[in-house]
């Protein structure tokens, strides 16, 4: 049976054969859909030719909108909703404000931030992902190559990457 | 790639692979617990009924069911919310500072110890929430919300405001960080479910790991997720014991107004939070087996960590006295000397000996690295750091400005009560905890295990 999606994996299980594998397959012409990997692989991103992430951008908005928001919460009750006198200090004083606000800024932008990536990265409860090779939470890194993204055939891609050092070479349709 | 010196031993012991990481900590999930498990929940589930059943009478007849009196209006409750605050402090700072800072060796402990800290944290929160009384009001009281007592907002100046502010942004910044690192060890758990042909564990697992699926953009972001958690959880790890000490220094009672508490809190908390952390783990590792993976090295670390905490909690225990007696105020001369030598000097000694002394006894080589001997310091230090607490604490309010209301504390069965309620509740906790989640980080851990282009050398 013909499947709309079909997918070349390369298995690797050796982290530094697979950054070279990735750049001689990508120098090669050859566009990979994902790698996908047990652990973090330092490096993988730049030679997979990502770009950096902007979620710090997000962390440091959100964070601003906690520092803004409590300082304007304490400064309008304290300051003009209800102002009282508590051991003869101003109204509205910065300095013993500075705690919370230093909290909701943390809070915000640490809440904020992982909102923002589980988003991104469309993760949610009830999503199962794509799974290529179950092996590939466990010991394997597994490179997906999606042939209709590719003029090469299906032959040719897997002679590239056994060249390039992967162990396996398997197919996946969905 | 990792960078790491080739002279420097693998933190991993026992040649194990990335496949044996998943295998070996993935077991203790699967498996079926076993009989010293289900013996070690049932003793704490009876301490937490127990607990259950102390609170609720004094929350039904009112915290005068305590050994308060109107001279020592805060004793036990409040001692044992910041020794367990104190013990909530090592998990972050585990896991954020020592990840800043690129120490490899607390990826076998971070796990357990972040747990750790957010059950400490909830076990510490009941304290001031009991305390309230009326606890099913103690929304409008803590938080600011507006209320029919009139349009009156909470006090923004109190320390003990900033104090709920401070302990919820710890507990859920901590409690987001720690699952961070659960969900692609959840992932783990849900393939090998998968191959395993159970469903309804996958389904579970899967859930809980938000359908992770490993690629690589995801691990990009996912690390700098962790790099900015870390880096922001760093500056609040240290504020929230330094809000915690704001609750006495900013007072003007003799024996609490002293400015060196925020440093002399922070460190009394790390010192205390990684002797709790010794003493769980040396058990955990014993009876899952976890030997390869938490190594004499990594206790010996955790216990040089000790010695330096150690050693400025007991600087800070002799600053206290010389500014006393060199700043001349009679009022803080007296209260110094009562703590040593007045009525409740059992309790300084006790702090004293557990605090100061033994954890010197770790400058010797030969007992930091001998798990009894850290097993059994690492329990006098949280004797002792509990007895910190109580020394600030009862001591400095017992004496008040009067001498007609000069007082005694003296705790009733519904103070140990309580106390013993939270150590039913941490201890199932973490006993669930090493049931259904994987106790070391799979991922990190995987990351650090000797790659091809290292084990030439």
């Amino acid at each position: 049976m013909e499947s709309n999606k079909n997918f070349v994996l390369g298995v690797f299980d050796d982290e530094d054969v697979l950054l070279h594998a990735v750049e001689s397959v990508r120098g090669k012409g050859v566009k990979i859909h994902e790698v996908y990997s047990p652990f973090p692989v330092h490096g993988l991103d730049e030679v997979l030719g990502y770009k950096r992430t902007r979620l710090p951008i997000a962390a440091f908005l959100f964070g601003m909108t906690g520092t803004s928001l409590a300082l304007i919460m304490q400064i309008w009750m304290l300051g003009f909703d209800w102002p009282m006198i508590i051991g003869g200090k101003n109204f509205a004083s910065l300095p013993p404000f500075i705690p919370v606000t230093f909290e909701l800024t943390v809070l915000l932008s640490a809440l904020g931030m992982v909102a923002t990536f589980l988003i991104v990265s469309d993760m949610k409860p009830y999503k199962w992902p794509q799974q290529f090779d179950l092996r590939s939470t466990d010991d394997k890194h597994i490179m997906a190559i999606d042939l209709a993204n590719n003029k090469l055939d299906k032959s040719a891609i897997g002679a590239i990457l056994k060249e390039s050092g992967a162990q396996e070479v398997n197919d996946k349709n969905f | 790639m990792q960078v790491s010196s080739s002279l420097r031993e693998s933190l991993i012991t026992g040649g194990k692979t990335v496949g044996d990481v998943s295998e070996d900590i993935s077991r203790q999930v699967e498996g079926k617990p076993t009989q010293l498990w289900w013996m070690a929940f049932g003793v704490s589930t009876v301490l937490l009924l127990f607990g259950v059943y102390c609170m609720s009478i004094t929350l039904w007849e009112g915290i005068g069911k305590w050994g308060l009196n109107k001279t020592v209006g805060w004793a036990w409750d409040i001692t044992n919310f910041v020794w367990w605050v104190g013990i909530g402090h090592a998990g972050t700072l585990i896991s954020a500072i020592l990840l800043l800072f690129r120490q490899k060796w607390r990826m076998s402990i971070n796990r357990a110890a972040e747990a750790m800290t957010i059950f400490a944290v909830i076990c510490a929160a009941s304290f001031p929430l009991i305390h309230m009384g009326r606890l099913w009001l103690g929304f409008y009281w803590a938080l600011p919300l507006p209320n029919a007592f009139g349009s009156l907002w909470v006090n923004f100046n109190s320390p003990l405001l900033w104090d709920v502010f401070a302990i919820s942004t710890y507990f859920t910044v901590s409690l987001v960080f720690w699952y961070m690192g659960l969900i692609p060890d959840f992932a783990v758990i849900r393939d090998r479910a998968v191959r395993m042909g159970h469903k309804t564990r996958a389904a579970v697992y899967n859930a809980m790991s938000f359908g992770w699926s490993g690629g690589a953009k995801t691990w990009m972001r996912y690390e700098s997720v962790a790099l900015i958690l870390a880096g922001l959880s760093t500056p609040l790890v240290l504020s929230v014991h330094t809000i915690v000490s704001f609750d006495f220094a900013t007072s003007v009672i003799p024996g609490w107004h002293t400015t060196i508490f925020p440093p002399y809190f922070v460190a009394g908390a790390i010192f205390s939070g990684f002797a709790m952390v010794l003493t769980l783990l040396l058990i955990t590792r014993k009876v899952f087996k976890l030997e390869d993976y938490i190594t004499i090295y990594h206790v010996e670390l955790m216990n040089i960590i000790i010695i330096v905490t150690g050693s400025i909690v007991g600087i800070a225990y002799i600053t206290e006295f010389f500014i006393a007696w060199y700043g001349q105020v009679p009022a803080e001369q007296y209260a110094f000397i009562n703590r040593a030598f007045g009525p409740y000097w059992w309790s300084y000694w006790c702090m004293m000996t557990c605090n100061v002394i033994s954890p010197q006894l770790f400058w010797i080589k030969k007992i930091r690295t001998s798990l009894v001997s850290t097993f059994v310091l690492s329990i006098i230090v949280n004797i002792g750091m509990w007895f910190e607490r109580f020394v600030i604490i009862v001591t400095s309010l017992h004496r008040d400005y009067l001498p007609s209301s000069w007082s005694m504390f003296y705790p009733t069965m519904y103070d140990l009560g309580e106390y013993i309620l939270t150590f039913g509740f941490f201890f199932c906790a973490f006993l669930l905890f090493a049931k259904f989640f994987p106790v070391i980080n799979m991922a990190e851990v995987k990351s650090i295990i000797k790659s091809s282009s290292e084990k030439k050398h």
